[in-house]
């Protein structure tokens, strides 16, 4: 049977049929179907993880126990599971172990266009990359086999246009494969350093065979054209080169991608006239071909920055006639990303935007988004959890600098879990006077509703203990004078909030509770609800635009509230002076 | 021969369910097919894009600048926002419909009250609809998503294929006659 199927949905096909028994992951675009597609079949078990460190380290363990595991993450948590990453690739496996990595190149939706091929050689495991929805389920099951074969991690790299664009895959039955016995062996699995002194030279023996294995491969093969032109490529750069070249070229097209087959190479380099590389980002490939002494057109004419696709390679590498391209003569407005209407952060985003003095170090989340016009809310976003961390370190340099800044930190909940409690313990600990805003939404947000520690549900749908936001910020250290829990829909509330934490002079918290506008039950509540303005009493004074708020515009003369669009959240009557604006509805 | 859609409008229209409709619907009726989207950030009010290729082998999911053999704008400014997607002679599909971006809302930057007549200026294909008048006629805005589609199916010349058994694979019971009408309202406008 065949299938339309996203590349996130067929690695998780594959990852069922090829008996995989546990799977593990942190939500992070564009890799997040692959856990939510993996939940849905039965015979394995499958969780979200706090972070992608504690993600890998479950799926390590369960490797360690005998299970075919998966872990799977955006580029960016990769960084984050690095630390198990590069001692795993000592200590091998005993199911198979295969680490997803979606990388994002154009940068849809992340902070950094990293490119994570290049983390196979630095950790020394093996790396494969499919190109399309088909070869994702197929490649995932080679994956475990040529992890359990060679006794390595793999690191299975796929980009957005994998992980997002759909293709037709022929299903197949799973293989139960159980989970294997375990044996207590110190010397592979416990890496003090003088097992890991051994390991390091297994490392490299495994490395070697691997690269014979790399040469005959059936994840590496040549496609024989026309051979004035030889392409070598690899993921989805191979779809756009066959898509401008078509049999006008061969195509050493490869799926094993470290170690890269050498011999194989060589030996196409040699039948065809003129070798071009074709890759998105980083010139990986180009770099260990030029190394074999290959001649080679890569990166000179193909760039490094941004998404690829067949027009960029067609206009670097052929000549081809300029199309005509039509433009019309209007200045289009732009379209940014917003928070949406009735969305929880707006409340304490408008009331922190009042303090000109306040430097606002933000995380990654629907909360960034906080940035924009008119809210202006964020100085810093760098990574997940440096909301809190990199505020310390502001605090302290304005400190050192004699200057008066006011810190403010802010993260979501599940951000909170990642890697935000440690800001806060330093928080503590090294006496920083800043305040972290905790947003609690009771979900993962921007990645689409994912459970998480606070919300009370696994990714099985199961119910789970609910870890308490406030609890832990107490028990860190955190003064119970000094936290506040606050309704973010409430403005006198949090405007009280965020004037005490801005004269606090110690480490303060302030909590937002409030859902998620758009989580289904939360939508169904306050379906009926929604604020209507009296023309009669409004005197365009646009106090309530300046919230924010999607669904509140000056059309034709008049500040207009979009009822479709909007739940009812009252900022904007609590804004308004005139008294202008009346929820109705139940 | 290759055929390009490529589907824009602004996060929350509906644009990723007509595309899987008409991926699906291409599939059933023996083409190959790539569907491309984007999710997450773009999706929080954004510009918002998908792209379906199909024929007889499609390899790359993705669409370059003046490819796109019909582009279906669900929103009139997301139309002249993409137009450089279209090839020389192919169709454009608009919504005559209006979403206020934030800069537009705050007074920013201005929405452009010509973009309609601007496009038929340049481009000799343009088929305009209120698809939104269309589905609340028929008793859902929501629907317009499945309106737009049927104009689409017929701009491409498929609207002989069995549609309504493509939307019974794909819908829920409940959602099936309002969307059929959809799709028929579309195929007959």
């Amino acid at each position: 049977m065949k299938k339309m199927m996203s590349g996130n949905e067929a690695i998780a096909r594959g990852a069922y049929e090829a008996g995989c028994t546990v799977a593990a992951a942190y939500p992070g675009t564009p890799s997040t179907e692959i856990l939510e597609n993996i939940a849905t079949y039965k015979g394995i078990y499958s969780e979200w993880a706090p972070n992608e460190k504690v993600a890998m380290e479950v799926a390590c363990g369960a490797s360690i126990a005998g299970s075919r595991s998966l872990c799977a993450m955006k580029h960016v948590g990769v960084n984050v599971a690095a630390d198990p990453l590069f001692t795993i690739a000592y200590e091998g496996v005993n199911g198979g172990l295969i680490m997803v990595s979606a990388d994002d190149p154009g940068m849809h939706s992340s902070q950094n266009e990293q490119d994570n091929r290049l983390f196979a050689p630095h950790a020394k495991v093996a790396m494969i990359e499919p190109s399309d929805s088909q070869e994702a389920k197929d490649f995932i099951k080679a994956a475990f086999e040529i992890s359990e074969k060679f006794d390595t991690a793999i690191l299975f790299r796929v980009t957005t246009r994998i992980c997002h664009s759909k293709g037709l895959v022929e299903l197949n039955e799973r293989e139960e494969v159980g989970v294997k016995e375990y044996k207590k062996d110190v010397k592979k699995y416990v890496m003090i350093p003088g097992h890991a002194r051994i390991k390091h030279y297994e490392v490299e023996e495994r490395l070697a065979k691997l690269q014979e294995y790399s040469n005959n491969c059936p994840l590496n093969r040549i496609e024989w054209g026309d051979k004035k032109i030889g392409i070598i490529t690899s993921g989805i750069s191979y779809q756009y080169a066959k898509e401008v070249f078509g049999d006008k070229a061969s195509y050493l097209k490869i799926g094993l991608s470290y170690p890269l087959p050498d011999k194989m190479i060589k030996k196409f380099a040699k039948t065809v006239d003129k070798v071009y590389v074709i890759e998105e980002n980083e010139p990986y490939l180009e770099n260990f071909v030029k190394a074999l002494g290959i001649e080679c057109i890569g990166k000179e004419f193909i760039p490094v920055c941004g998404e690829l696709n067949p027009d960029i390679i067609r206009r670097a590498l052929t000549k081809t006639e300029e199309k005509k391209l039509y433009s019309i003569d209007v200045k289009v407005p732009s379209r940014p990303p917003v928070l949406c209407p009735g969305c929880p952060h707006r409340g304490i985003f408008y009331a922190v935007s009042k303090y000109k003095d306040v430097i606002a170090t933000s995380d990654i989340g629907c909360y960034t988004l906080g940035m924009m016009e008119p809210l202006n809310v964020a100085d810093t976003v760098i990574c997940m959890g440096a909301g809190f961390s990199a505020g310390i370190g502001f605090q302290k340099a304005a400190m050192m600098g004699g200057r008066k800044d006011k810190i403010f930190g802010f993260m979501g909940d599940s951000t909170f879990f990642h890697s935000g409690i440690t800001g806060l313990i330093d928080a503590v600990y090294n006496n920083s006077p800043m305040v972290a805003v905790i947003l609690d939404n009771s979900i993962t947000a921007m990645t689409g509703h994912q459970e998480n520690p606070g919300t009370g549900k696994t990714l099985m749908g199961e119910v789970a203990q609910v870890v308490d936001i406030e609890k832990i910020v107490k028990a860190v250290g955190i003064k119970e004078e000094n936290i506040r829990i606050v309704d973010p829909y409430n403005l006198e509330q949090t405007e009280k909030a965020v004037k005490e934490a801005h004269e606090a002079t110690e480490p303060f918290v302030i909590i937002t509770k409030q859902p998620c506008a758009l989580i289904k039950e939360v939508l169904k509540k306050r379906a009926g609800l929604h604020c209507k303005i009296d023309q009669d009493k409004c005197k365009k004074c646009k106090a309530c635009i300046r919230t924010g708020c999607p669904a509140i515009a000056y059309k034709n003369g008049q500040v207009v509230i979009e009822k479709s669009m909007c739940n009812g959240c009252t900022l904007c009557k609590q804004v308004c002076k005139f008294d202008a604006i009346e929820r109705v509805g139940e | 021969m290759t055929k390009s859609i490529l589907f824009v409008g602004v996060g929350g229209q509906g644009i990723i369910l007509a595309s899987k409709i008409l991926t699906e619907g291409l599939v059933k009726f023996g083409y190959d097919v790539k569907m491309s989207e984007v999710h997450g950030m773009a999706q929080r009010g954004g510009s918002v894009t998908t792209q379906v290729r199909f024929g007889e082998k499609v390899y790359s999911p993705l669409i370059g600048y003046g490819e796109a053999d019909v582009l279906v704008a669900f929103e009139k400014v997301e139309a002249a926002r993409w137009t450089n997607y279209l090839k020389e002679g192919g169709t454009m599909v608009i919504n005559d419909y209006e979403i206020y971006s934030l800069p537009v809302l705050i007074g920013k930057e201005e929405y452009p009250q010509d973009v309609i007549e601007k496009i038929s200026d340049k481009i000799e294909h343009v088929k305009v609809f209120k698809a939104a008048e269309i589905a609340e006629s028929l008793g859902n805005i929501k629907v317009q998503n499945i309106v737009l589609l049927g104009a689409l199916i017929k701009a491409l010349g498929l609207e002989n294929l069995d549609w309504a058994s493509v939307i019974k694979d794909v819908l829920p019971e409940k959602m099936h006659e309002i969307n059929i009408k959809a799709i028929e309202a579309g195929m007959n406008i």
